[in-house]
């Protein structure tokens, strides 16, 4: 009797271990992301409204903020497309090809992504800026690109450069070429094999890019930061604003502005699970 | 042979076209613009540009950057692979929201990161208080910026981390438990070594995109040259300065850090997946 009992015992009281150890892990973790990443979040709309609503929704209705609202769908409405469209171009060159060199070619993507945000935007203003070495052409030829609406798109789009192609590469190269041969076999030319095969095989991918690549687009801060020149109505984008507001100590408005933004991060983390959960 | 590989890799069209737009969206975009910024920090005298980035204020934001930097990538690889640890290994109600919630600091503005923290950690923040009871100084010092950067880096960790534990053979857990390994045996000598790798990977990510930091750092931190100011921030300042040369040298330092850490994280992914292949 007592040998069957004991073993029962001991495994009960691993059990008892085990379950203790779990809920011990999981309180530190989870207590971890709620200060670092709940609060944070909590903090944004309650501040934003802790003057009343009706002060929340001037903030919004502001012409300025309008304005920086404008400029910052604009910019994403170009920067988002021109590298959707690299993306997958360039994804296909190096998934479903075999050549030398071509680890050293996705380095060179990921430039952006190890580049400060900071010197993204310097490199623009050292090549057009007035002091830059296209300054005086652009002078001479009445073309505003540093400090003006241009200037904005171009540091956007260096920024969110690899968002796509990076999604794109693993995907294509899991589906491997075996589709598009029997195609390409079977008589289909290019672009009904690119549009027929490979698009809708990278459908989930490239939703997943694009989403991810629209966030940092309408969030980006300092690479924006250093090449608009902070004039208002004209070149301040969302996040610019919220940044003129805060340092004006008109907080509350500053937090209105940055509720848009950290709507549009809450939808965009939806989508992402959404698409994350699709593709399972 | 060679005419047979070749034929085998044009059986798809329009290689040459999609590399060639590749090649040219990436050198107009990224490559030009980068080759400028070193064309300008070259354009000076090797003397004038040492004494560009040894001056004393450009010195004390390099050590500030590299040691905020190290410190808040050190306390995600802990934090950020227990986080890891349980969303691959536990099951819990809501685990979807915080797996989703994980990414957050990838989806949120960073200038919207920047002004929620400063206003949670200064004296009279909700968290700020309690520090303050203690004496303790949160925003506005460097213990303030390892905050905005520990907030900016997490992901990276959770997101190398948790694929490995997720994949990890449950197998020689359970062998080593059955030849009498205790819980904390296992997890040093089978668990550790596996994930190691992954950890250090998250690591440098984070260190990596730490050190370029700008908008969540930029309001938390105070800006006090010598004592609070950052590297990015301090090429701000130069170019608010109109001192291009300066900001450009200055720049082309971290780009070579930069730079040399990209190909490091490169080279180190690119060797596990080539191991995880052959196995």
């Amino acid at each position: 009797m007592n040998k069957i009992k004991s073993p029962y015992k001991i495994n009960r009281l691993n059990f008892n271990f085990e379950a203790f150890r779990k809920g011990g892990l999981i309180g530190v973790a989870l207590a971890f992301l709620a200060l670092f990443i709940v609060v944070p979040l909590i903090a944004v709309f309650t501040e934003a409204f802790s003057k009343g609503a009706e002060l929340y929704f001037a903030s919004l209705m502001d012409p300025d903020a309008r304005s920086a609202i404008k400029l910052t769908l604009l910019v994403a409405a170009i920067a988002v497309p021109l590298n959707t469209i690299f993306g997958v171009i360039a994804a296909y060159a190096i998934a479903k090809f075999q050549f030398k060199g071509k680890n050293f070619l996705i380095t060179l993507i990921d430039i952006p992504f190890a580049v400060s945000p900071v010197i993204a935007g310097l490199v623009f203003v050292l090549l057009f800026g007035s002091q830059g070495f296209l300054g005086p052409f652009l002078e001479a030829n009445n073309i505003k690109i540093v400090f003006a609406v241009p200037g904005l798109i171009l540091a956007t789009v260096f920024v969110t450069f690899p968002f796509v192609v990076r999604e794109l590469i693993p995907v294509m190269q899991e589906q491997g070429t075996d589709e598009e041969q029997a195609g390409r076999i079977l008589g289909a030319n290019g672009w009904q094999m690119f549009f027929r095969i490979t698009l809708p095989n990278i459908k989930w991918g490239l939703l997943y890019g694009i989403i991810l690549c629209n966030a940092r687009a309408m969030g980006e801060f300092g690479a924006v930061s250093v090449v608009s020149g902070h004039i208002r109505g004209l070149t301040n984008t969302i996040p610019l604003h919220v940044e003129i507001l805060y340092n004006e100590y008109q907080f509350s408005a500053a937090f209105a502005v940055a509720s848009i933004l950290a709507m549009l991060a809450i939808v965009t983390l939806f989508l992402k699970s959404v698409v994350e959960w699709k593709t399972k | 042979m060679f005419k047979k590989k070749k034929r085998h890799h044009q059986v798809l069209p329009a290689f040459g076209l999609s590399m060639g737009y590749t090649l040219v969206y990436l050198s107009l975009i990224v490559l030009i613009p980068i080759a400028f910024l070193f064309i300008k920090a070259a354009a000076i005298s090797w003397d004038d540009f040492w004494s560009i980035i040894t001056d004393r204020r450009v010195l004390a934001s390099f050590q500030l950057t590299f040691s905020t930097s190290f410190m808040a990538a050190f306390i995600n690889a802990i934090f950020g692979t227990l986080i890891a640890w349980i969303l691959a290994k536990y099951q819990f109600t809501g685990k979807k929201i915080v797996d989703a919630i994980v990414d957050l600091p990838f989806a949120l503005p960073t200038a919207v990161a920047g002004i929620a923290l400063t206003t949670l950690y200064a004296p009279n923040g909700w968290i700020g208080r309690f520090f303050e009871a203690l004496g303790i100084k949160v925003a506005f010092t460097p213990l303030g910026i390892m905050i905005a950067l520990i907030f900016i880096g997490l992901p990276f960790v959770v997101r190398s981390v948790q694929p490995v534990l997720q994949e990890l053979d449950q197998q020689y857990e359970e062998a080593a438990s059955t030849l009498g390994a205790n819980s904390l045996q296992i997890f040093m000598k089978i668990i550790l070594p596996t994930i190691f790798p992954a950890i250090l990977t998250g690591f440098s990510l984070a260190f990596a995109r730490a050190l370029g930091e700008y908008g969540s750092v930029v309001f938390i931190s105070g800006n006090m040259p010598l004592k609070t100011e950052i590297v990015p921030l301090l090429i701000v300042t130069k170019l608010e300065q109109f001192d291009y040369v300066g900001a450009a040298a200055v720049a082309a330092v971290m780009l070579v850090i930069s730079f040399i850490l990209l190909f490091l994280i490169n080279f180190w992914q690119w060797r596990i997946s080539k191991k995880y292949e052959t196995v």
